[in-house]
């Protein structure tokens, strides 16, 4: 049986470790609420842009000579994956999550005898992912440095996709992402963004009518673009909300077991030290009686 | 009253301005400047470096853009933009900054012909705010 001393200083450490994971929990629910915010503000952009796409691609008749982001290039020969994760540890499930969704979908392609591409966005998701995939891995990005999620990084994300594209590097896009539920429920999603999923084109009536200036296909041309960012931007403020909710869940947890923890320490401590005064007292008076 | 529809700009981060009594919006489109009152056709239109005019009643506000997609569509007007300020708020250290990077860009002899006219326009339109 452990020491006296020993089992103090282990309920003292185990305290002050509750107190960090206590203090974790309260700046994440803190953040969360800000991330919750702006997600919910992103929103409309997002929304609005994919309907104006929508409404456009309606709209184009030579579907032959179509933007090639909107048809895709005709085939389907190499995939690129975005796999977006965060900077920091500690949130529980939330990176295993997204790269187990990640890992099956390649294997599924790598066992089609197709290319495939990674991009990682976010550290975590590049440290796990360098031990298997460490050939495939074209670009890892972080925005460690960012305070918070912004444009201007996503932006960044979505040059480096179409400079690939136009380049031919590859045919189909996805990204890979946690949708934000609730704090106790993200939902790891795949997302194909190039080409632009048809099921969703047909989807809408064709009653409305607009007018264009320019031509439809220069709208398009311009707005694919802007697309794809507006779709990293999205996935980057789902991903940080679901990193704050999924950390202050799993900090709450910590802080729980730890309490437990503390508690069964305590009880053991104090039966030792009763068992302690009880032989000492048990030496005295057996002491006493042989005299 | 009936001469009068909805605005809203949005960009990434959040709606940006939402107002209901509008009675004309003028947008640096792509082609040239127009001007949108109610009941204008359904359109799309992306914009060029410039400055919205948004006309109420009573007042106008402007803002400087530098890219945006139009909709009009049932007298909502939806600008939707990633670069937008209003025009009050940008003072002339600001636009002087803002004026460099964009002379910078133009110096720059890899970029094309069409960036080349936006970032002109940009310049021509800073230099006016200044």
């Amino acid at each position: 049986m452990a020491s006296l001393d020993d089992l103090k200083k282990r309920i003292a450490s185990v305290k002050s470790t509750q107190k960090i994971t206590k203090a974790m929990k309260m700046v994440a629910a803190a953040k969360l609420r800000r991330a919750q915010e702006n997600a919910e503000k992103g929103r409309p952009y997002s929304e609005k842009m994919n309907n104006i796409i929508l409404n456009l691609s309606n709209s184009i008749t030579d579907k032959e000579n179509a933007p090639k982001l909107l048809m895709g290039t005709g085939e389907e020969k190499i995939h690129l994956c975005i796999v977006m994760t965060s900077d920091r540890g500690l949130c529980g499930g939330f990176n295993t999550n997204i790269i187990k969704k990640a890992k099956a979908y390649f294997n599924k392609i790598l066992n089609e005898g197709k290319t495939l591409k990674i991009i990682t966005v976010g550290s975590k998701g590049y440290d796990q992912l360098k031990r298997f995939y460490n050939a495939n891995i074209i670009e890892k990005m972080s925005f460690k440095d960012s305070k918070s999620t912004n444009y201007l990084d996503a932006e960044k994300v979505g040059k480096i996709i179409i400079d690939n594209f136009v380049k031919k590097n590859f045919d189909v896009c996805t990204i890979f992402y946690n949708q934000f539920k609730n704090v106790i429920t993200q939902i790891p999603q795949e997302q194909q963004i190039i080409p632009l999923k048809s099921s969703k084109i047909e989807e809408i009536n064709s009653e409305d009518y607009y007018e264009f200036e320019p031509e439809e296909d220069e709208i398009l041309n311009n707005l694919l673009p802007k697309n794809i960012s507006t779709q990293i931007f999205k996935a980057m403020l789902e991903n940080s909300a679901s990193e704050q909710g999924s950390r202050m869940s799993a900090m709450d947890n910590a802080t729980r077991n730890a309490g437990d923890m503390v508690d069964k320490l305590t009880i053991e401590y104090n039966r030792s030290r009763q068992a302690s005064i009880t032989k000492e007292l048990i030496e005295i008076i057996s002491g006493a009686e042989s005299l | 009253m009936s001469e009068q529809f909805k605005v809203e700009i949005i960009n990434p981060e959040k709606s940006f301005l939402l107002k209901e009594n509008v009675t004309e919006v003028v947008i640096p489109a792509f082609e040239g400047e127009m001007g949108i009152l109610k009941d204008h056709i359904s359109i799309i239109s992306f914009l060029k470096p410039g400055v919205i005019k948004v006309f109420s009643k009573s007042d106008e506000e402007n803002y400087y853009v530098e890219d945006g997609i139009v909709e009009f569509k049932n007298n909502n007007l939806s600008i939707l933009t990633s670069s937008i300020f209003n025009v009050k708020d940008l003072d002339s250290t600001k636009i002087d900054e803002m004026l460099k990077k964009a002379e910078n860009d133009s110096n720059n002899s890899k970029i094309d012909d069409q960036n080349k006219y936006l970032i002109d326009q940009k310049i021509d339109t800073l230099k006016t705010l200044n």
